[in-house]
């Protein structure tokens, strides 16, 4: 199968590119970044807080498996429907330096639209790390799993 | 002098780069691959060393020539590394065009 996201990483710089095509057209596409119902659906987050205009700012709240609770912030600098939303990006409570986002969004065709998410971290290893997480989550909640399955049986 | 000897030093350069998908399609001796360049002979050597040290590309003493070849093993490293964070987002984006097709 075709991959639909593509995820480019220079090595050596401090930034990533994110890029991915939905077959949606251009309005629903954008929607779904300022409708918090809409994002607390597919991002799995509950939306505490999206103003969707310049000096306006956002914070989400994920709830893992574990049912420990993340908070995400950040502000919105830029804002045009349909066309952009450059933003920060911050996991509170971890030692992850804010980061920049720019998001632009593209028509295709009536069909068809493009997401490309720009990303700045602080520095190159921060990327990297970044870069690294799910796999460590993955990790992590495999040993948590293990754990949990080992203090069953004790 | 970055010291550093992995895929990701290897790709960071772009006459590195052009020349990996020069040997992608045929072994190549290093002065083929030269011509290819306007680069001095020199400075293509130091790509060609810095590529092998990274063990993307092979050496293959052929009579009198070195062939240079691609080793695939090691360009699928590169991958793997953005993999579980590519695969993260796809899903993420999977779900909302998911989600926003019930709009249509």
């Amino acid at each position: 199968m075709q991959q639909k996201t593509n995820v480019h990483a220079e090595d050596g710089k401090q930034e990533l590119v994110i890029t991915r095509e939905f077959e949606l057209p251009l309005n629903l596409l954008f929607r779904a970044y300022i409708e918090p119902e809409i994002v607390e659906q597919w991002m799995g987050t509950k939306v505490l807080k999206l103003e969707n205009q310049r000096h306006g700012s956002y914070q989400f709240e994920t709830t893992d498996p574990m049912g420990n609770k993340h908070l995400f912030n950040g502000t919105i600098h830029e804002f045009e429907p349909e066309q952009k939303i450059t933003r920060t990006f911050e996991m509170e409570g971890t030692p992850f330096p804010v980061q920049l986002e720019f998001l632009s969004f593209e028509s295709m065709t009536t069909d068809t639209s493009k997401l490309t998410m720009h990303i700045i971290y602080k520095s190159v290893a921060d990327r990297d790390q970044m870069l690294q997480m799910p796999f460590r989550q993955g990790i992590n909640m495999a040993h948590n799993r293990l754990q949990d399955y080992f203090n069953h049986i004790k | 002098m970055n010291l550093r000897r992995d895929v990701f030093q290897a790709i960071a350069d772009p006459t590195r780069r052009a020349i990996l998908l020069l040997v992608a399609t045929q072994s190549l001796t290093a002065g083929a691959i030269a011509s290819n360049f306007d680069t001095a002979r020199p400075t293509v050597s130091k790509h060609l060393q810095i590529l092998t040290e990274c063990e993307l590309l092979q050496q293959e003493q052929n009579g009198r020539e070195i062939f240079y070849h691609i080793n695939a093993k090691k360009m699928k490293e590169v991958a793997d590394f953005i993999e579980p964070f590519r695969q993260r987002w796809d899903d993420r984006f999977n779900k909302l065009e998911a989600v926003m097709k019930k709009f249509k």
